[in-house]
């Protein structure tokens, strides 16, 4: 179910705004927790966290993740789990160095052949857990140690690469500023670059969250829908416009926009409008839901929960295709033990393990939650053993927090 | 001549705005089986979980005599003490254990938490040997079928010295030779001298073993009597069904019309047992603004019926024909079955007919999400708009329709579940216990919304335990007894008494 929803009725009943913000702590909780996450290591590194080149390998650093929570999502709403995505994801890595380096194949034919891989290892793997009923922690755990030992056996224990460059630039890569004004900018913001594409970006993306979210709230009140008090749309709203065109700004006096925000970027709009607004979406919710009751709605929760792994195989494929491009490399290691990041940011985002709830939003922000974590502790020099230590935590923080606003509500 | 092992004066117990138990006497003899008869709610289970400290003492008003003295079982474990053991309808036993296991569950042969499988297994044999079980100790539980596992049941109890063994409906799920071999087994044991109570609805299994009968109506014991006094089958119902009715229905002039659909030659297996069939061959029909019940008990194969026939959802190796307007359809899934017209409101709204922590809202348009969509994009408006209209409609009574459904009560929750599957447009509405679980109230209103359904001209066939409500709602009634119907009639010539009958003659 959704938290817009949940929203509008707990306003219902007590009124104040207090009772409100204890009913949605946990959506308000995440945004808070991010920037104040941000905010403390911004302080601690001495400004180096938000530095356009930082702020640029953070999203470099994390795309494959977020593109990989955006099926977990489905998977995990769908009351599902895949343990094999670190693995796949390294599997196809391994399937383009070899196409690519060894067998000199085309970029674009690689591509489609690897997202196709994809689609068919997650219809492999979606086939036992939907028609036969085998648990999907049994399977993806089957699945995580058949790829991985695909991807040793394909690359015969060798790290093959490098990519030419036409490859390397799905993760490396800036789209070119298209528009003009450049030179004014430059001289306007005083700094040494500046790609107009870029910040326009940001402020047509900041426009369309206030646009959109003044036009629900005017339906939702011509509906008799109960919003969220005024103050707390406002102050939400303000603060995730001006966090766009912020880290947009900063994006674009450095290089521009990443490949990879705009691939990321394109993918998170769309996941959140299938499981937000069409059929297809709120199917995979009432699966989860209650799956009888969904099956005896008419649903056809075989074929949904098959869909859900084929569409992370695929996912999982463009994943790997960016993380191979990014390190230039393909090596048998890729991608291992990348399956537990993926799962924590879906939890850390609000999913419920049961099934039936979570949002796309959600699962993108938890990611980027543990990306800024892992950034930050990096900058600060902090080891890896405490790192490992800090991000266990955190997600038992966010789970618990989950099931104690359960509990009380 | 004998003595009385148990007597239980005038118990009385109340649960909120409910006496369940009022005033009920029962005296059973040393060494005699005892039935009690009663229907579905009379209850029969709660003076048991009285007897056997479910309910313990002190939560019901009354006293327990057993043995020569006052007792008052704080727990099971209590009355087990005693050798009071019930075997419940729904078996106690872990499949996966092997029988000796099951045996001696809770209760090991063990010495300082070592097992002593020499002495369980010896133990066992002698045990298996008295119910008449040939089967190896060590065999699973879910190897045996349901008939050996009820003597598996019986001989737990023995194992625990039992003196008082009380069978909740003990061969509602066995076939015939196995309930035969049940019933064998229980004039052994009463050869042996030991007491017995049965619950049973079969009368012709009452009247073979039992010495005594008492029949329960409404929580109140009605009568009892010897069966060597020759109290006829047609007494013991009429004591059964013998309330007065009351106009708990509100009015209906039916219009009845052309027939729309017309279920043939209907069979069906377990889903589990390929080899069993639960249901037999059975044809009904159901016309325009016509309700149609369909009576039976508890395990009659109602349920699996509707289910069976909306979609396929449940049980294999299905045959017969499904014919709207006299055109045969295609019913091989659910979503073609709501194709062909058809919708089914579960018994069991809460597991299978609500997303119970989904809005009121998405639970509506659930089963018809292209009617509130363009294309495949839903629209949120549309939506709340069709929540509002059925809000309204129906009377479902909510601070409003985006309120969860786990919030409202069992009456609104089952207008939800109507008012979704009559977004779905259905020619003809399968109803399965559509009141249970609701007040007294709530049920009125829901049989209004019926009643209106039949008005507007659909069809609507209706599953009850309830036969007082049946006769009150249906224009004509089917009889179903052990998956076959074993009887039709038009409401105007039925009543309890004849629908009673027909179940207990098979």
């Amino acid at each position: 179910m959704s938290v817009a929803e949940n929203t509008s009725q707990s306003a219902r009943g007590s009124g104040g705004i207090g009772a409100y913000l204890a009913a949605h702590l946990r959506e308000y909780g995440l945004l808070f927790a991010l920037i104040a996450v941000m905010a403390f290591f911004q302080i601690v590194t001495g400004g180096t966290l938000l530095r356009p080149i930082n702020l640029t390998n953070l999203l470099l650093q994390n795309s494959y993740i977020i593109i990989m929570a955006l099926g977990m999502l489905i998977v995990i709403v769908a009351g599902h789990i895949d343990l094999s995505v670190g693995s796949v994801m390294g599997f196809i890595g391994a399937l383009a160095a070899v196409m690519i380096v060894n067998l000199e194949m085309p970029i674009g034919v690689t591509m489609i052949a690897c997202v196709a891989m994809g689609a068919v290892i997650g219809a492999a793997q979606g086939y036992w857990v939907a028609y036969w009923g085998i648990p999907s922690f049994i399977v993806t755990l089957a699945g995580m140690l058949v790829f991985r030992g695909l991807s040793l056996w394909l690359l015969e224990g060798q790290s093959v690469g490098p990519f030419p460059r036409e490859f390397q630039v799905i993760a490396t890569g800036f789209v070119p500023d298209i528009l003009p004004g450049s030179e004014a900018m430059k001289s306007l913001f005083g700094t040494r670059n500046f790609n107009v594409l870029a910040f326009a970006t940001g402020i047509i993306a900041a426009a369309w969250v206030i646009w959109s979210g003044m036009r629900q709230r005017a339906q939702n009140k011509a509906y008799g829908i109960e919003d969220e008090p005024r103050a707390f749309f406002l102050l939400r709203t303000a603060i995730i416009a001006i966090a766009l065109v912020f880290i947009l700004y900063k994006l674009s006096t450095f290089r521009g926009l990443p490949n990879v925000l705009l691939t990321m970027g394109v993918l998170t709009i769309i996941y959140a409008f299938i499981t937000e607004r069409t059929v297809l979406g709120r199917r995979i919710y009432a699966l989860g839901g209650n799956q009888k009751a969904a099956k005896l709605s008419g649903i056809k929760t075989e074929r949904l929960t098959f869909l859900a792994f084929v569409n992370m195989g695929m996912l999982a494929a463009i994943a790997g295709l960016v993380f191979a491009a990014r390190l230039n490399t393909a090596t048998p290691k890729a991608g291992f033990a990348l399956e537990l990041d993926v799962i924590a940011a879906v939890f850390i985002g609000g999913a419920s393990m049961s099934g039936g709830v979570g949002k796309i939003v959600g699962a993108v922000v938890g990611a980027f939650l543990m990306g800024v974590l892992n950034n930050g502790m990096s900058i600060m020099g902090i080891g890896i053993d405490y790192q490992q230590m800090i991000k266990g935590l955190v997600l038992l923080a966010a789970v618990i927090f989950d099931v104690y606003n359960k509990r009380k509500g | 001549m004998q003595d009385t092992l148990l007597e239980m004066r005038s118990i009385t117990k109340t649960f909120p705005g409910v006496k369940a138990l009022d005033d009920v006497s029962l005296k059973v003899q040393a060494g005699e089986i005892h039935a009690i008869c009663g229907e579905n709610g009379a209850g029969k289970s709660t003076l048991m979980k009285v007897l056997s400290g479910v309910y313990p003492a002190g939560s019901y008003e009354g006293e327990i005599h057993y043995d020569g003295a006052v007792t008052a079982f704080r727990d099971i474990t209590d009355s087990e003490a005693k050798g009071i053991i019930i075997i419940h309808q729904e078996l106690a036993l872990v499949p996966l254990l092997s029988i000796a296991e099951n045996l001696f569950l809770g209760n090991e042969n063990a010495r300082g938490g070592v097992i002593d499988w020499r002495a369980t297994n010896q133990k066992t044999e002698s045990l298996l040997r008295k119910v008449g079980l040939r089967d190896a100790p060590t065999t699973l539980v879910e190897k045996l079928g349901v008939g050996k596992q009820q003597l598996v049941e019986i001989a737990k109890a023995l194992a625990k010295d039992v003196r008082l063994l009380i069978l909740d409906e003990p061969t509602s799920a066995l076939s015939e030779s196995d309930s035969q071999a049940l019933l064998d087994l229980m004039l052994e044991l009463k050869a042996q001298g030991m007491t017995q109570i049965i619950i049973s609805h079969k009368l012709n299994e009452v009247r073979r073993v039992a010495d005594t009968v008492t029949v329960i109506r409404d929580g109140q014991s009605v009568s009892s009597f010897n069966t060597k006094d020759g109290i006829t089958e047609d007494r013991i119902v009429r004591d059964m069904v013998g309330r007065s009715m009351e106009n708990r229905y509100p009015e209906r002039t039916p219009k009845i019309g052309k027939r729309i659909m017309r279920v043939s030659d209907w069979s069906v297996y377990h889903p589990e047992h390929a080899d069993r069939q639960v249901i037999h061959n059975v044809g009904f029909d159901v016309r325009a603004g016509e309700v149609v019940g369909i009576a039976g008990l508890m395990g009659a194969g109602r349920t699996e019926l509707a289910m069976s026939i909306f979609g396929q959802s449940w049980g294999q190796n299905i045959s017969g024909r499904v014919e709207m307007h006299g055109q045969p359809v295609d019913v091989s899934d659910v979503s073609r079955a709501i194709a062909a017209g058809l919708a089914y409101v579960t018994e069991d709204r809460k597991s299978l007919g609500l997303i119970l922590d989904d809005t009121i809202t998405r639970n509506v348009t659930l089963a018809n999400l292209p009617g509130v969509a363009r294309g495949s994009v839903l629209n949120d408006h549309a939506e709340t708009e069709v929540a509002e209209k059925y809000r309204k409609d129906l009377g479902i009574r909510t601070p409003g329709v985006f309120q969860k459904v786990v919030n409202l009560s069992g009456g609104n929750q089952q207008k939800v579940v109507l008012s979704k599957w009559l977004f779905v447009g259905p020619e003809v509405l399968i109803l399965d216990e559509p009141t249970r679980g609701i007040d007294v109230g709530a049920k009125y209103e829901i049989y209004g919304l019926i009643n209106d359904l039949a008005a507007a001209g659909k069809g609507v066939v209706m599953i009850s335990s309830e036969m007082p409500e049946l006769l009150g709602m249906c224009d004509r009634i089917y009889v179903m007894n052990e998956g076959a119907f074993v009887g039709e009639m038009p409401a105007s010539e039925a009543s309890q008494e004849r629908i009673m009958s027909l179940i207990v003659n098979e």
